[in-house]
C-alpha cells in the first residue's frame, strides 16, 4: 500500500475514465435540463386562447428587461405580463420547490418513498386552508365577501408550519429525531388531518364544497405578481441552500451515526432541511392547493439518470420539478380547452402509475 | 501499559466509563488507552458491552459516568468536522438505501473532512484506498448489488480515505473497526487486519473489535477482554488470555496450546469435540 505518496499520483486509467465520465453525464443533464426548463417556459407562456409564438414570447420579455417600449404595445404584450408570466413563473418555482422538499425528505428520511405529502406537511396545509373556506366564509360572510380567498394562502402556509413543528416535537427527544417516529407520527398526523378536512367538507354548502374540491385538485390558474413575491421569498431560500444541505445529506445515507463520525453536524443539517421543506411546501400548497406526487417522481427520475449524489441530485430536482409543474399545467389547459382542468389530476394521473412502475421494477431503488 | 494513563503518548483515553439503558448497565467502570502505533484488539463473549463500549469512545452515545478524552480534550466538545480528522469509525452494519456507486461510497470518506485538498488529489486519494482494500475493480458496481464482504470491503476503503484526508489535518489519528472482518473469507480477513496493522505502523492508534481469538492474539499488540459490561482484563496477548480466563468469560472447557516461535497462545476448538466438557 503506498498511501503516503507523491501529491498527484496518476489515477489508474479505468478509475479515470469512470471520472471523467461521471463529470461528462453532470455537465450534460445541467445544460440540458436548463435548456429544456427556459424553452418549454417559453412555449408555455405563449399557449392559451391567444396563441403566441415562442418567437414572440422572447421577443416580448427581451424587450421589457432591455426597455425596449417601441415592441411593447398590443394585446399579446399584456396577456404575457400580466396572466401567462405570473404563471408560469409560479409553476416554475412550486414545481422545483416540491420537487426540492421531495428529494431532501428522502435523503433526511433515507427512505426513497418519503415525500412532504407522507409525513403531514401537505395534510396539515390542506385542513388549514380547507378551514379557511369552510368556516372563515361560514362565520364571516359578512365583513369580507372574498375572503377565504384573501386568507387562504396565510392559512394554509401556517397549517403546515404547525403540522410540522408538532411532528418535530412528536419525534425529537433529547435533541435527537428519530427518524421511524417521525415517519410513523407523520402518518398519523396526516390521517387526523384528513379526517377534519372531510369533517369540513361534510358541513360545507354546496359553493364553498365546490371550492374546497377545486383547491384540493391544485392549481396555477390564481397566478399574480402580488401572490409571486408572496412565495418567492419562501421557496428561493430553500434552492439557494441546496448546496449547504447535499455532502450532509451524502453522508446521511450512511446512517447518521455514519454521518456523525464522518464530520457531518447531522442535527444541525436535519433541523434546517425540515424547517426549509416546511416553508417551501406550505407556501406552494398555499399558492397552488394541493399538487401530489412531483416531489416523488422527479426526484426518482434524475437518480435513475444520474445517480444518488445530492450535489447533482438537488438541483437537477428543482429543474426537474419545475419543467414537469409547467408541463402539466400546459395539459391541463390543453386538453378540455377552453376550460381548465386541475393541475393536481394530471400530476397524479402520470404520477401516481409512475409510482406504481417504480415499485414494480424495484430492483436497486429499495434495499429490502 | 495496564490501566489507563496520563502519558503523552496517549490518544484516546477513556476513564472510568459508565452506560446505562433501560435501567441496565450496558457498560461499567471501562478504562481504557489508545497509543498511536499500537493495536488493540476487543474480545468478549456476545453482549458483553464491547460495541456499547465503542459506541462511547467514537462518541455516538453520551457515557452516563466517566469521561473520554481525544488528545486530552473531552470527546463531546470537539467538533464534530474536527473529530472527523482524528477518527475515524467502521461500523459492524452500513446498509445503503440509495443505488451508490462503490466509488461514491469511498469518496464519502474524503468529502466532507478533505475539502482543502485539490480535487485530482481526492481522486488519487479514493483510487488508491480502493485498490488498497482490494475493490478497485467494482469501483463503477453499485453497492448494493456487492456481496457482504465486498460491501464491508468497501466500508474499509471509505474509513481509509477519511483517515488519509484527515492526516493533512490531525497529527495524531486514531482508527475504530468494529468487527470488521465478519463477513469476510480467510484471505481477505488476513488482508484486512495485515492493513490495519499497516495503518498503525504508520502512527495511527488502532482498536479492533473481534470475535476469532486466534487472530486477536495473532494481530493484537493489546488485548482487551470484555465480560457483562466490564473490562476484566488487558494487556499483551500472551499474558492476558490463560484457560481460567475462557472458561469464564467464554464459558468453554479449552486448554490453550503455545505457537512455536512467537510463544503466542492458540486454541483448537477440536478439542470441545473429542473431550467434551470435563
Amino acid at each position: 500500500m503506498t498511501l503516503a505518496s507523491p501529491p498527484v499520483p496518476a489515477l489508474s486509467a479505468g478509475l479515470a475514465s469512470l471520472v471523467a465520465g461521471r463529470r461528462r453525464l453532470a455537465v450534460f443533464a445541467v445544460v440540458g435540463l436548463a435548456l429544456g426548463c427556459v424553452l418549454l417556459a417559453l412555449v408555455a407562456v405563449g399557449q392559451g386562447a391567444i396563441a403566441i409564438a415562442p418567437g414572440r414570447v422572447a421577443e416580448i420579455l427581451w424587450a421589457r428587461l432591455t426597455g425596449d417600449t417601441a415592441l411593447l404595445d398590443g394585446r399579446d404584450v399584456l396577456v404575457v405580463m400580466n396572466i401567462r408570466l405570473p404563471r408560469v413563473l409560479l409553476g416554475l418555482l412550486v414545481g422545483a420547490g416540491l420537487a426540492v422538499s421531495g428529494a431532501l425528505m428522502q435523503g433526511l428520511f433515507r427512505n426513497p418513498l418519503a415525500d412532504p405529502g407522507l409525513v403531514g406537511v401537505s395534510a396539515g396545509a390542506g385542513l388549514a386552508a380547507a378551514a379557511t373556506i369552510v368556516l372563515g366564509d361560514r362565520f364571516l360572510t359578512g365583513t369580507l365577501m372574498k375572503l377565504p380567498f384573501a386568507v387562504l394562502p396565510f392559512g394554509a402556509f401556517c397549517g403546515g408550519l404547525i403540522s410540522t413543528l408538532a411532528l418535530y416535537l412528536i419525534a425529537t427527544r433529547q435533541g435527537r429525531t428519530s427518524v421511524a417516529t417521525m415517519l410513523l407520527a407523520g402518518v398519523a398526523l396526516g390521517a387526523l388531518a384528513g379526517a377534519l378536512t372531510g369533517l369540513l367538507a361534510f358541513i360545507s354548502d354546496d359553493r364553498q364544497l365546490r371550492d374546497l374540491t377545486f383547491w384540493s385538485m391544485g392549481s396555477l390558474g390564481g397566478a399574480s405578481w402580488t401572490k409571486l413575491s408572496a412565495i418567492a421569498p419562501i421557496i428561493v431560500p430553500l434552492l439557494f441552500a441546496m448546496p449547504l444541505l447535499a455532502r450532509g445529506l451524502n453522508g446521511l445515507m450512511l446512517g447518521e451515526a455514519e454521518a456523525y463520525h464522518l464530520g457531518i453536524p447531522v442535527q444541525r443539517i436535519k433541523a434546517l432541511a425540515i424547517v426549509l421543506v416546511a416553508l417551501a411546501v406550505g407556501a406552494s400548497v398555499a399558492a397552488a392547493g394541493l399538487i401530489g406526487f412531483v416531489g416523488i417522481v422527479v426526484p426518482h427520475l434524475i437518480r435513475l439518470a444520474v445517480g444518488p449524489d445530492h450535489r447533482l441530485l438537488l438541483p437537477l430536482s428543482a429543474l426537474g420539478g419545475a419543467i414537469l409543474l409547467v408541463a402539466a399545467d400546459i395539459v391541463a389547459r390543453l386538453i378540455v380547452a377552453p376550460a381548465e382542468l386541475p393541475i393536481g389530476i394530471v400530476t397524479a394521473a402520470i404520477g401516481a402509475p409512475f409510482f406504481l412502475w417504480l415499485l414494480l421494477r424495484r430492483q436497486g431503488l429499495i434495499d429490502v | 501499559m495496564s490501566e489507563a494513563g496520563t502519558g503523552d503518548d496517549i490518544i484516546v483515553s477513556a476513564r472510568g466509563v459508565g452506560f446505562n439503558a433501560g435501567g441496565r448497565a450496558l457498560v461499567s467502570e471501562a478504562s481504557l488507552a489508545l497509543v498511536p502505533g499500537t493495536t488493540t484488539i476487543l474480545i468478549g463473549p456476545n453482549g458483553a458491552g464491547k460495541s456499547t463500549l465503542l459506541k462511547l469512545i467514537t462518541g455516538e452515545a453520551k457515557p452516563s459516568s466517566g469521561e473520554i478524552l481525544i488528545d486530552g480534550e473531552n470527546l463531546h466538545a470537539i467538533p464534530a468536522w474536527r473529530l472527523a480528522c482524528q477518527r475515524a469509525v467502521m461500523a459492524q452494519h452500513a446498509r445503503l438505501v440509495f443505488p451508490f456507486s462503490v466509488y461514491e461510497v469511498a469518496s464519502l470518506g474524503v468529502d466532507g473532512i478533505g475539502r482543502a485538498l485539490p480535487r485530482q488529489r481526492r481522486e488519487a486519494l479514493v483510487g488508491e484506498c480502493l485498490a488498497a482494500a482490494g475493490v478497485l475493480d467494482l469501483a463503477a458496481r453499485r453497492y448494493q448489488t456487492l456481496s457482504g464482504g465486498e460491501q464491508q470491503r468497501v466500508q474499509f476503503a471509505r474509513v481509509l480515505c477519511q483517515i488519509e484526508a484527515g492526516r493533512s489535518i490531525a497529527s495524531r489519528q486514531a482508527l475504530f473497526l468494529d468487527e470488521p472482518i465478519a463477513s469476510l473469507d480467510l484471505c481477505h480477513q488476513l488482508a484486512l487486519l495485515d492493513m490495519a496493522r499497516n495503518i498503525a505502523s504508520r502512527g495511527v492508534a488502532v482498536l479492533i473489535v473481534l470475535h476469532d481469538l486466534n487472530l486477536a492474539v495473532t494481530y493484537a499488540d493489546h488485548l482487551v477482554v470484555m465480560d457483562q459490561g466490564r473490562i476484566i482484563a488487558q494487556g499483551a496477548p500472551a499474558r492476558t488470555l490463560d484457560d481460567a480466563l475462557l472458561r469464564q468469560v467464554f464459558k468453554v472447557n479449552l486448554s490453550l496450546g503455545r505457537a512455536p516461535s512467537p510463544g503466542l497462545p492458540f486454541l483448537l476448538p477440536q478439542q470441545h469435540r473429542v473431550s467434551p466438557a470435563a
